[in-house]
């Protein structure tokens, strides 16, 4: 085995090694027990880590420092951040359902660390390698309405109910155009399955990946789906349901200390969670873009798209200001569901101009690229068109200032 | 086109996320234990109380006259007067507070004590650190907490400084200048007197003389 294999492969050897030096009868516990301990670390970790660059990351794109007072550079911010939530007194309401209040933020971790099963963050590297991961992600996903509707009713607060009634039409509204957009990559590879959906894109031709970001319907999907994601988490701009200056918090506005961390970890999990489905299905997985870098382990190609994704989050946090519910729901049911279709159309033009058909010259694929970026194309225009016909925004003048 | 505003947007924060790593002037923040900004020249917030020379039991330019304790609108200052008396500073015999207690957490910062104040011996200071962890008597300041030095109030209000010490200067000139054209005259009297009968009534109004110029003084500038 060469050193790029090997390092590409070493916590799947370093696995391998641990079981095999385990007694016979608990070998089938500890090959289950080491992944589950080791998404549950890794994330845990990256959920620190992102606390912390979000808040100097926003800071740096408000002109701030952002936190600079823990450790050198502040670094040690989540450390401090853990210990103050582990330390605060742990309120329920007189009147809430404790038993249901106890619960949710407990459901809502279990429920998003259950969709990492189906992740692979490098070769081999994967929980469970099910034939229908996909659908069990968003079936697992979609369990996360339950834990939230479960915080916001048992609170016995009409701003945490409030909350609550935003997040499940929200999180309805868009889980629609976020499976219907991975739906194209679904029809285009004819696999649910992560791990093939990844071998798929991890294919070379001309030094240059089959990722699907690179096909007009991919691109375009990809978009949508991180438009999508960005509100099925409940991030900003999308993050009615927790609405700080409207509603408080949302559905966690009762919750304190420990459980309210929870409920953070639980919402940056689920970004992060969506983030990898992204990665796994338009951004060719653990797979490097170009076959020069092929070399570079594939866990760490994972991690940074993933950070780069990320940043993305971030990026968009600090840029725009929070909607208004009647306009998220224009948005997903005017502009997403039918710009998914038209994606999902493109798609199977896509499928249908194989080489086959357009001919295997480089003129064939040119041709077949454009006629599908055209599909798309041309009703984002329309469709864009009539969105903002009658609504031209004009400079505002002020009668009294200045 | 649709999207458009959004990728302006997204423009403008990369370019402040960048920009804060390379020029120092767009971080507005200021490091504050570490590095202040400057206080401006006419910033103020609560009063204290002014002293010459090295003593601030001797040099304490009150006399305890309450005005300030009268014209405070929220109440703040509390002054119990003495009862011996020590020289100012024309060497006028003059009452001092015993007791000259402000309580800073009642204080409104208004500075209505300093413009009614006549002998320019209450001044706005300019300190802001002043948490405490005791709400009552640590934010009532007493004679002694309140007493500070004219160089330090020369310091923190260096053009209002100036300007009170040339009229304080000026004043004591005056006085001086009065009190010794006063005994002239009262010389000249009494020596006219020392050849006149009724010599008995004439020196008596010689020696409340050197008192008139002071009372002068009690009208606000």
């Amino acid at each position: 085995m060469t050193t790029a294999a090997t390092a590409d492969q070493i916590f799947v050897l370093a696995k391998h090694w641990l079981v095999a030096h385990t007694p016979a009868p608990l070998q089938t516990v500890v090959s289950i027990v080491i992944p589950i301990a080791a998404i549950i670390v890794v994330f845990a970790a990256l959920f620190a880590l992102t606390v912390l660059f979000e808040r100097k990351g926003l800071g740096r794109m408000q002109n701030r420092y952002g936190p600079n007072r823990v450790g050198p550079f502040g670094i040690l911010q989540p450390i401090a951040d853990a210990v103050k939530s582990l330390t605060k007194e742990d309120i329920v309401p007189t009147r809430a359902d404790s038993v249901v209040h106890y619960l949710a933020p407990l459901v809502l971790v279990g429920v998003v660390f259950l969709s990492y099963a189906v992740l692979p963050v490098g070769r081999n590297m994967i929980a469970v390698d099910l034939d229908s991961g996909v659908l069990y992600f968003f079936a697992v996903g979609a369990a996360t309405e339950l834990a939230v509707f479960m915080a916001g009713w048992s609170s016995h607060n009409k701003y945490s109910l409030l909350g609550a009634m935003r997040a499940i039409a929200q999180m309805i509204s868009y889980e629609i155009p976020l499976i219907l957009s991975s739906v194209t990559v679904i029809m285009v590879s004819g696999t649910l399955s992560t791990v093939q959906i990844i071998e798929q894109q991890a294919r070379y031709s001309a030094g240059i990946a089959h990722w699907n970001v690179f096909k007009p319907w991919g691109l375009a999907g990809f978009i949508l789906f991180m438009i999508a994601a960005t509100a099925e988490t409940n991030r900003s701009p999308f993050d009615l349901p927790e609405g700080e200056s409207e509603i408080i918090a949302g559905y966690f506005i009762e919750y304190s200390g420990f459980k309210f961390a929870l409920f953070f970890l639980a919402e940056y999990l689920e970004m992060f969670a969506v983030s990898g489905l992204g990665i796994t299905l338009f951004l060719g997985g653990w797979s490097s873009p170009v076959s020069f870098l092929a070399w570079i382990p594939s866990w760490l190609w994972f991690f940074g798209k993933l950070l780069a994704m990320i940043f993305g989050f971030i990026w968009v946090r600090g840029t725009l200001p929070r909607l208004r519910m009647d306009q998220l729901m224009n948005f997903a049911w005017k502009f997403m569901l039918p710009m998914t279709l038209v994606v999902i159309f493109s798609a199977g033009i896509w499928r249908f101009l194989s080489p086959g058909v357009v001919g295997p010259t480089p003129l064939g694929g040119v041709i077949r690229w454009l006629v599908c970026a055209l599909i798309i194309f041309a009703p984002y225009i329309l469709l864009a068109r009539k969105l903002e016909r009658g609504r031209r925004i004009e400079k505002r003048t002020y009668r009294f200032a200045e | 086109m649709l999207g458009e505003g959004i990728i302006q947007g997204l423009v403008e924060t990369a370019r402040n996320f960048f920009g804060s790593y390379v020029e120092k002037d767009r971080l507005t923040t200021v490091q504050y234990p570490e590095e202040r900004n400057e206080l401006p020249e006419a910033s103020r917030n609560f009063p204290f109380l002014l002293f010459d020379g090295p003593d601030p039991e001797a040099g304490l330019r009150c006399v305890a006259c309450q005005i300030c304790e009268k014209e405070c609108p929220p109440r703040c200052i509390h002054i119990e007067k003495s009862k011996d008396k020590k020289p100012d500073f024309v060497g006028k015999p003059q009452a001092y507070p015993a007791v000259f207690n402000i309580d800073v957490s009642v204080c409104m910062s208004c500075q209505i004590c300093v413009e009614v104040c006549p002998f320019d011996a209450i001044r706005m200071d300019k300190v802001y650190e002043l948490s405490t962890d005791d709400r009552f008597r640590g934010l009532l300041y007493t004679k002694k907490e309140l007493a500070k030095s004219n160089e330090y109030y020369q310091q923190i209000h260096p053009v209002e400084a100036a300007e009170t010490d040339e009229r304080r200067v000026k004043e004591a000139e005056e006085a001086r200048a009065k009190a010794a054209a006063a005994e002239a005259a009262a010389k000249a009297k009494a020596a006219a007197a020392a050849a006149a009968p009724p010599a008995a009534d004439a020196s008596t109004n010689g020696a409340a003389a050197p008192a008139k110029p002071a009372e002068t003084k009690v009208t606000p500038q």
